[in-house]
């Protein structure tokens, strides 16, 4: 018995530290907005930083921190090379909102829908706003649930950090 | 014991003969647990557990191409807006996929839609408890440039077991540009599913159909702005309910929906229309429930966000409806008078569903009626909103939301009650939002809603009448939030009703995991998502909220 449990300990250890490595994207199509299929491992920026944010037409919070976003959005590509993704989880109720609103709000983000939550559920997002953080390289390397007023500042300092 | 230590000499053979390449293990997990005390003046009833909770965790391992997954639940007791057949715990989810040169193939549970859903959907919704995971095998086949297919057999999920109905589907996409080398400004997407659901015959009275057919054939138009769907579903006879019935109908079922939508940089439109005629899809056909609801046809309305906009929701009618919605976005230009230094959102909305012409076909199977395709007037209203959303941002430190709406909620149609017991409620409603940046990380939020309702003199009951609401939230970034709200019923004929609804949240958010928690009062109501609604009963009591992902 013994000898089983330091077994199983020195393989959970083995497996925390070679599996805690990495965090890549998860093998998913979402839709463009134009009617095209998207895998979602294409996406790519020049080796410089990409933002991944899950947002829904209907979540106030979602649509607060893309807005406030928007407004510097011009400023931090130019600092920092990053690009935004903003994910809608929208499904048949409100997917046909999702165009006019993104074009209304004058948002510069590339816009992808995952209307049955296919992406979302790869990527462990139980609530919306989610956002995630992937470094040159592809590879997920920080994200945050939820979104209070000023969470845009605590995002910029970790894409500076991954430009450093 | 010997056959887990060679299991465990294997993995770890795995290990080192494989080195690096393992692949990746993530995960989320998420945890509700509530208390409930007793509180007559709320008719709130303390549950026999004092706590109870539901509880997620999944794991998804991918290497390469191949993903597997697992969720285990838990609901010690489940909280008691959830159905009361989540029960135990258990691993009701899990499956294997992988995939190569472009067909994938998924053993175990899956979640699947064909096109907009109105012959199917399979998804899961954890507020309104509803995961009707599918369990069984799916292919998908990318044939070639711009045709795919989608194709499954398998049984749908219902709590910890599975339905009786076995459903075999299939979805075929093309699109045209891409498959026939178009070189036309517009992009053509068509798509076609056929669905059928096979139950043994078991009713000794009546001559039921086994194999239960659905299709449906849709169409995308894409130009620049414009972008046109339509899809339109046809259900065979399918008689609902047979066990408790001294008759059962034959009629066969129907829905079409329809959507148009032009924008540009600063302006935007979307116009739908959608009829549904008896076209309700149970995994069980002898089974009633949204458990067991296996299509999709959401409501035309507004998901509203603000908790008095949301007081009076509108259901889905599959059995029989016609809804309209107009939404138009627009943004005054900053610079200019009402657009002010940052420019001006506005959001107008408008949706009416009524119901179909002397009721529709599943009513009328017997008197060879056909309701008229297309009917507004002399029809009865079952919902109907218009409201107008400003968001604004004045200056630096303040920015607000303003809403106005007016909505007509059918109580007596859409909540199932006598007619004439409480008619149609009319009400008016008023929302504030506003944002207050104190200084770098900390601000304040202030809600301020209003609803006014009116009842008719001649209803039998007496509708709650009118509320008030506010909250107000202190948040510092990126960490904390504190909020306080009070839902206030001043306007309840009956004096001892008019009662405070106040509630206290507190939360912590780190990286990917958040806690929060929580005390106070809840209103009995209706909590809708997408058309599908379920009962929330009142409650009074301490709640506690992880969730978290790896």
């Amino acid at each position: 018995m013994k000898k089983i449990l330091f077994i199983v300990l020195a393989l959970s250890i083995n497996i925390s530290f070679i599996y805690s490595q990495e965090r890549s994207l998860p093998n998913i199509e979402v839709k463009t907005l134009d009617g095209n299929s998207f895998n979602i491992q294409e996406l790519e920026n020049n080796n410089n930083p990409i933002v991944i944010s899950f947002w829904a037409t209907w979540c106030k919070p979602c649509k607060k921190e893309l807005n406030n976003i928007a407004e510097v959005y011009e400023e931090w590509q130019e600092e920092t090379g990053v690009k935004i993704i903003a994910i809608s989880i929208d499904d048949t109720r409100s997917m046909s909102k999702v165009a006019p609103y993104v074009n209304s709000s004058d948002w510069e983000y590339e816009v992808y829908l995952d209307s049955n939550s296919d992406l979302k559920r790869a990527m462990g997002v139980s609530t919306v706003p989610h956002t995630f953080l992937l470094n040159g390289k592809g590879n997920i390397v920080w994200d945050h649930r939820g979104y209070i007023d000023g969470d845009e500042d605590e995002l910029y300092e970790k894409i500076e950090e991954l430009g450093k | 014991m010997k056959k887990n230590v060679i299991i465990l000499g294997l993995l770890f053979s795995y290990l080192f003969t494989n080195g690096q390449d393992l692949g990746e293990i993530h995960g989320d997990f998420n945890l509700n647990m509530q208390s409930y005390l007793e509180d007559a003046s709320i008719n709130a009833v303390a549950a026999d557990e004092v706590i109870r909770n539901n509880s997620y965790l999944n794991i998804l391992f991918t290497r390469n191409n191949f993903t597997a997954g697992v969720r285990y639940e838990s609901y010690l007791n489940a909280l008691l807006d959830y159905d009361d057949d989540f029960k135990g715990n258990g691993i009701p989810y899990r499956f294997a996929t992988y995939s190569t040169s472009g067909l994938e193939i998924t053993a175990g549970n899956f979640y699947e839609q064909f096109g907009s859903g109105l012959i199917f959907r399979s998804y899961e919704e954890k507020g309104l408890g509803i995961d009707n995971a599918m369990d069984g095998i799916r292919l998908k086949y990318k044939i070639g440039n711009g045709i795919n297919l989608k194709t499954f057999i398998a049984k749908s999920r219902t709590y910890f077991t599975y339905a009786d109905g076995i459903f075999r589907g299939i979805d075929a996409e093309i699109d045209l540009n891409q498959a026939m080398n178009l070189t036309s400004k517009t992009k053509y997407i068509l798509g076609g599913s056929f669905v059928s659901r096979y139950q043994q015959r078991s009713n000794p009275l009546f001559e039921l159909p086994q194999n239960v057919g659905l299709y449906a054939g849709r169409l995308n138009l894409i130009n620049g702005g414009w972008n046109y769907f339509g899809e339109y579903a046809y259900k065979i006879n399918d008689p609902l309910n047979s066990i408790q019935q001294e008759n059962v109908n034959y009629a066969s079922g129907s829905a079409f929906t329809s959507s148009l939508t032009y924008s540009k940089k600063g302006f935007g439109i979307t116009a739908e229309i959608h009829r549904a005629d008896n076209m309700l899809l149970l995994s069980d056909r002898d089974r009633i429930g949204k458990a067991y609801i296996l299509n999709y046809i959401p409501t035309l309305s507004k998901p509203h966000a603000y908790s008095l906009l949301a007081l009076y929701p509108c259901a889905t009618q599959a059995m029989g409806e016609l809804g309209f919605q107009l939404d138009i976005f627009y943004k005054i230009n900053k610079g200019t008078l009402l657009g002010g230094r940052y420019g001006t959102k506005l959001n107008f909305n408008v949706s009416r569903i009524n119901g179909l012409n002397s009721g529709n076909s599943f009513l009328n199977d017997n008197q060879d009626h056909t309701p008229i395709l297309i009917s507004v007037i002399d029809e009865e209203l079952y919902y109907s909103d218009i409201n107008l959303e400003i968001n604004k941002k004045l200056n630096k430190k303040v920015r607000y939301n303003l809403v106005v709406a007016n909505q007509t909620y059918n109580k007596d149609f859409l909540e199932g009650k006598t007619p004439g017991e409480y008619g149609v409620i009319n009400s008016t409603i008023g929302v504030l939002d506003i944002s207050y940046k104190i200084k770098k990380g900390h601000s304040i939020r202030m809600e301020l809603q209003t609803l006014m309702a009116k009842q008719l003199e001649t209803a039998s009951k007496k509708e709650e009448g009118d509320w008030v609401m506010g909250l107000a939230e202190y948040t510092i970034s990126p960490n904390w939030f504190f909020a306080v709200q009070d839902m206030y019923n001043y306007g309840n004929e009956d004096v001892s009703k008019q009662l405070h609804y106040i509630n206290l949240n507190v939360g912590f958010i780190k990286g990917a995991n958040r806690f929060e928690i929580g005390y106070g009062k809840k209103r009995e109501g209706i909590f809708c998502v997408g058309g599908v609604c379920k009962l929330v009963p009142s409650s009074n009591g301490l709640n506690f909220n992880i969730t978290s992902s790896f």
